[in-house]
């Protein structure tokens, strides 16, 4: 869809990041454009070496692009230095500065921006009031837990109001209860101040429950950009599928495309309806996936059959693993009732169900 | 039967005994090696002089009031003298500067070895231990052949017409300056590298990040971080840089003649070993002082960190 420069926070345009010289030259980022909307929480996700947190660092102008352009609002900024750029980090190991107190990290920027004492120390204090730190304010960064420093990551970050605001894996080094709270307290950080975030992760759940949009990353290039929904339903390629929540995938022989479906043969073979992904035209041969939750498991007859191998008990639900008779592995998640367990024991020969809808030709 | 509590007594007593036992052999070398010389000096202070070197034993203030003092040698009256003060303040002075031209040539360069990566920084501090293989003294006269009137730097530039006189350089203080900067370098640079090895460098990152410009970054997150390794560094240049011995000696001549060679002096030709015992303990006296308030001021300013 075409959109208005003007209303884009961070426009990257056709951006290559090459590491090294020579025949031992990496190509960290591989001709990548995004375009990220004001006031949007943006997620960059992908695993570890995708280029994910280069792609920031060229945002933030740690390093600068081998080629191509980075706008931030409609403004040229990859030839600046990163205190020229109107753009905030919170590193990974939020980077909090050991020889000055929390109130001296949070005040830093905006002593560096030649801004008046008196603002300076209204600003820290509205800082430290935003992200509940008041009562520490003069402890050195050392003497708080984890999870405060992060707040004053946050509020450090946060202080110079920039016009966007980077947040590398900023949640990882934190324990899962805390890494919730955290996560509600971003947003609301996000719906309050107003700034545009772009966050870095690898973690898929977070993406998906705090983005307005992710990008999906995978050896320097984006797969898909869409919303969370997107992503999880309508995945563009098998690795998306593969890397956000579980999939099955099975083997199928095509026929019958058209209008964006097509019949597909299983290896069972049953033929079932699937929807084709955005422009992938299938030859013979395709892969299927079917979510774990968009499958149901009989002790009848299904589209597919096979015998159950494994029963993972998750407290909302249980993970069935069947092992098809096709050989594929196929798991199906059932919802939890408290009265009774999931029906099934191991060795019992089961049918797999797919529901309407539920299978999606991927590229692999 | 001994009670449970007799019993832990015990133990714990034994365990006090084990402890000092085994720290025996340090502090039996400590009163050895440090307390014991430096005891003779103390008293060395206060005999008198012998006629050919060496000392009476005969009680005497003379060696102290020798420091500040000087004894007329007609009337034998004594006459404040700062002949020896003077000699104290400028070797103060030099050894200042010294610290200070070691610290702007070897912030720079520990800075680079520690931006390097990893496996080549091994290699710059190879290279910067290099000096210590070769003896002072040699080191000292291949810097004299370097500036001396027919040393490398005149020749060339007689040669090239800059000059068409040789430039006075030896016996000078620039002389010592060279010699002091080039001798006690490695000693800043080690500890300067220590301390900046350290550094996170996404501290500097953050710097940059929250606008401030490579001078802020330095000033306001680098010099800060890497103070221990300041503090350290001076103190290893400043005090041996005070008794120096060799380096004035050899490119500094004889007029301009620092503590380590005034004291030298008494205990050769002079012929005053108490004199030169109690401007030895002088000496120490202002290194403990002077290092006092250095640490104390610098613990101050640098805070919890370290």
């Amino acid at each position: 869809m075409p959109e208005q420069p003007g209303r884009n926070a961070i426009e990257v345009r056709g951006v290559r990041k090459v590491f090294g010289i020579g025949e031992s030259q990496v190509a960290a980022l591989d001709t990548v454009s995004v375009s990220i909307r004001e006031n949007e929480f943006f997620t960059l996700l992908g695993p570890s070496g995708c280029g994910k947190t280069t792609l920031l660092r060229l945002i933030a102008g740690f390093d600068f692009p081998s080629a191509g352009e980075i706008l931030l609002h409609g403004q040229d900024i990859a030839p600046l230095p990163p205190f020229k750029r109107p753009v905030n980090t919170v590193f990974q190991n939020y980077a909090l500065f050991p020889h000055m107190t929390v109130a001296e990290n949070i005040g830093f920027g905006l002593e560096m921006l030649g801004k008046p004492k008196t603002e300076v120390k209204a600003r820290v204090a509205e800082m430290l009031k935003l992200v509940k730190m008041e009562a520490l304010s003069n402890r050195r960064t050392s003497q708080i837990s984890g999870g405060q420093q992060q707040r004053v990551a946050l509020a450090r970050a946060l202080a110079p109001q920039p016009k966007v605001l980077l947040l590398d894996e900023p949640l990882s080094a934190l324990d899962f209860k805390l890494r919730k709270e955290m996560q509600i307290e971003l947003k609301r950080l996000q719906h309050e101040t107003g700034i545009t975030f772009i966050f870095v992760t690898h973690d898929q759940e977070e993406a998906l429950t705090m983005s307005d949009r992710i990008a999906v990353m995978s050896s320097g290039k984006i797969l898909q950009i869409g919303t969370p929904w997107d992503i999880y339903d309508k995945p563009a390629e098998r690795f998306v599928a593969d890397f956000i929540g579980e999939t099955n995938f099975l083997t199928a022989a095509i026929s019958g495309m058209g209008n964006g479906k097509a019949r597909a043969t299983l290896k069972s073979g049953v033929t079932i309806d699937a929807t084709v992904a955005e422009g992938f035209q299938p030859k013979d041969n395709a892969t299927v996936v079917v979510r774990p939750e968009h499958a149901k498991l009989t002790s009848g007859k299904g589209d597919l059959s096979g015998t159950v191998e494994n029963i993972v008990y998750f407290g909302t639900d249980t993970h069935i693993h069947v092992r098809l008779d096709s050989s594929e592995a196929f798991t199906v998640r059932q919802q939890n009732t408290r009265s009774a367990g999931c029906g099934f024991e191991l060795g019992d020969r089961v049918g797999i169900s797919i529901g309407n809808d539920a299978a999606q030709i991927l590229r692999d | 039967m001994a009670s449970a509590e007799e019993v832990a007594e015990q133990a714990e007593r034994r365990e006090i005994r084990g402890r000092w036992l085994l720290s025996a052999p340090a502090l039996i070398i400590i009163l050895l090696a440090a307390t014991g010389p430096l005891l003779i000096v103390v008293i060395y202070s206060f005999l008198t002089p012998g006629p050919y070197g060496d000392v009476v034993w005969k009680f005497s203030t003379d060696g102290w009031l020798s420091v500040v003092m000087q004894r007329d040698i007609f009337d034998d009256t004594l006459a404040f003298a700062d002949a020896h003060l003077s000699i104290f303040w400028r070797s103060a002075k030099l050894s200042f500067l010294t610290t200070i031209f070691t610290l702007l040539f070897g912030f720079p360069t520990a800075y680079f070895i520690a931006t390097r990566p990893a496996r080549q920084r091994d290699i710059w501090l190879f290279l910067i231990t290099i000096p210590f293989w070769t003896n002072l003294l040699i080191r000292t006269f291949a810097i004299q052949e370097v500036i001396r009137n027919e040393g490398i730097v005149n020749t060339v530039l007689i040669k090239l017409g800059i000059i068409s006189q040789p430039i006075q350089m030896m016996f000078t203080d620039f002389a010592l300056m060279v010699g002091m900067t080039y001798v006690y370098l490695p000693l800043m640079v080690l500890p300067l590298y220590a301390s900046m090895e350290k550094i996170d460098f996404r501290l500097v990152e953050a710097g940059y990040d929250l606008y401030a410009n490579r001078f802020q970054v330095l000033r306001r997150v680098i010099i800060p971080l890497v103070k221990p390794g300041i503090v350290a560094g001076s103190i290893l240049v400043f005090i041996p840089a005070l008794g120096a011995y060799v380096t004035p000696r050899v490119l500094g001549g004889t007029k301009n003649m620092m503590l380590g060679n005034l004291i030298e002096l008494q205990f050769g030709q002079g012929r005053n070993w108490p004199l030169g015992s109690a401007l030895s303990i002088s000496l120490m006296a202002i290194v403990m002082v002077a290092l006092l308030f250095y640490v104390r001021s610098a613990g101050r300013q640098g805070g919890t960190h370290g």
